[in-house]
C-alpha cells in the first residue's frame, strides 16, 4: 500500500501541477505568459550560482575517492553501516547536508554521477538531498537576525530531525527500490 | 566546520594518493571533475528554468495564501504561546507555505519576519523562546512537494525515471518533521520541569 502511494505520487506530481499551477493562475487573472518568462530568468541565475560549490564539492569528493581514501573510511564502518543497512558511500553526504547546501548538492551529484542515478546509491542520494535541509545554515541566520545568542535546544532537535531524516531516507529507498 | 571538512576531503585525499605512489590520479581527477561540475550547472538550467516559471505562477496566483489557510489548524496546535491574531502567526504561515512549494527565495523574508515578530513577544531576550524553537524545527524539517534542483541532476545524469524518487523524498522528510515536532515536545518538557 506504502509503495503504491508512493509511485502515485512519484508519477503524478509534477505533471498535476504543471497543469494545476498555470490554470489556477489564469483563473486568478495572472497573466501567465509574462510572468511565467519573469520567474523562469530566475532559474538560470540560480543553475549558474551553484557552479563555484559544484566544482568545489565535485573536486574535493572526487580526490578523495579516487585517491583510495574513501574506501579505507567505507570499510572501517562497514560493521556499522552494514547493520543499518547504510551504503558507506552516502556518510559523506550525511554529514554535509546540515552545513551546506551547495556543498551537499556537489556531494550528491558526485554520488548521481559515478553510480548511476538509477543505482540504489543514485536514488538514497537524490532521496537524502531533497528531505532535509541545511540546519546549521538556518539557525545561524534566523537566530542571528533578531540577536538571539542562546539557541536552547534548537540545535539538538535541527539535528535529530536531520538524522531521523537520513534514517527514513535509507528505509524507504530499500523497501522501494532495494 | 564546513571549512574544516572541504580541506580534510582534500588534503586526506592528495596523502592517500602520494603513500600509494599515484600522484597522477590527483591531477586526473581535479580536471575531470571541475569539468562536470560546470558540466552539471548547464544541464540544470533548462529544468531550473522551467521549473521556476511555474513556481512564479503559484506565487502571483496566491497559491501560498491558500496553503496557509490549509495548514492554519496545525500551526494552533503547534505554537500555542502565540496568540492567533498575532502577525507572527501569519508570517510563521506564509513561510512553511512557501518552504512546501520549494519557493526558497520567497519563503526567506517571511521566516525573517516570523522571528522579528516572535522576538516582539519574546520582550527583546537573547534566548531563544519556544515558538522560535519549534517554528525552526519546521522550518529545516519542512516538506517541499518537488525537489526540482535533484530531479535536474538525475536528469542531466541521465536517470531512465528522474521523479521516482518524489515519493521517497516526501515519506523521508515527513518522518523528520513529525520527529522534530515530537523531540521538540520532549525537550521543552524537560526544561520545564528543570526550572
Amino acid at each position: 500500500m506504502l509503495e503504491l502511494i508512493i509511485n502515485v505520487i512519484s508519477k503524478w506530481a509534477i505533471p498535476f501541477l504543471v497543469l494545476f499551477i498555470p490554470l489556477f493562475a489564469y483563473i486568478k487573472g495572472v497573466k501567465v505568459y509574462e510572468v511565467f518568462i519573469e520567474g523562469a530568468e530566475e532559474g538560470f541565475k540560480i543553475a549558474i550560482k551553484l557552479i563555484p560549490y559544484l566544482v568545489a564539492m565535485l573536486v574535493a569528493i572526487s580526490v578523495f575517492r579516487n585517491s583510495g581514501a574513501m574506501a579505507i573510511v567505507v570499510e572501517a564502518l562497514k560493521p556499522v553501516t552494514d547493520l543499518l543497512h547504510i551504503p558507506g558511500e552516502v556518510l559523506p553526504l550525511a554529514i554535509m547536508r546540515p552545513l551546506s547546501g551547495g556543498g551537499a548538492l556537489g556531494i550528491s551529484t558526485e554520488l548521481i554521477n559515478t553510480f548511476g542515478p538509477d543505482s540504489l546509491i543514485g536514488r538514497l542520494a537524490s532521496t537524502m538531498q531533497g528531505s532535509s535541509d541545511t540546519t546549521f545554515f538556518v539557525l545561524t541566520v534566523y537566530f542571528g537576525s533578531v540577536g538571539i545568542t542562546k539557541y536552547r535546544h534548537a540545535l539538538w532537535v535541527g539535528l535529530l530531525a536531520d538524522i531521523s531524516s537520513f534514517i527514513a531516507s535509507v528505509y524507504i529507498v530499500n523497501r522501494m527500490f532495494g | 566546520m564546513i571549512n574544516l571538512i572541504w580541506l580534510t576531503l582534500i588534503a586526506v585525499g592528495i596523502i592517500v594518493a602520494a603513500i600509494n605512489g599515484q600522484p597522477e590520479i590527483i591531477t586526473d581527477s581535479v580536471l575531470q571533475a571541475a569539468n562536470l561540475g560546470v558540466k552539471y550547472s548547464f544541464d540544470l538550467i533548462g529544468l531550473m528554468t522551467f521549473w521556476l516559471g511555474i513556481m512564479r505562477l503559484g506565487e502571483v496566483a496566491g497559491l501560498v495564501d491558500i496553503l496557509a489557510r490549509l495548514i492554519r489548524p496545525f500551526t494552533r496546535f503547534l505554537f500555542p504561546s502565540v496568540p492567533q491574531d498575532h502577525p507572527a502567526m501569519g508570517a510563521i504561515l506564509l513561510n512553511l507555505s512557501a518552504n512546501i512549494l520549494g519557493l526558497g527565495n520567497a519563503a526567506t523574508p517571511f521566516g525573517l519576519k516570523a522571528m522579528q515578530e516572535l522576538q516582539s513577544i519574546n520582550k527583546g531576550s537573547n534566548e531563544a523562546s519556544d515558538a522560535m524553537i519549534t517554528f525552526l524545527a519546521l522550518n529545516t524539517s519542512c516538506i517541499t512537494l518537488v525537489p526540482a534542483t535533484i530531479i535536474g541532476v538525475r536528469v542531466a545524469a541521465g536517470s531512465a525515471n528522474p521523479t521516482e524518487i518524489v515519493g521517497t523524498t516526501i515519506f523521508a522528510t515527513s518522518v523528520g518533521m513529525i520527529l522534530a515536532v515530537t523531540f521538540d515536545r520532549i525537550f521543552r518538557y524537560f526544561a520545564k520541569k528543570r526550572g
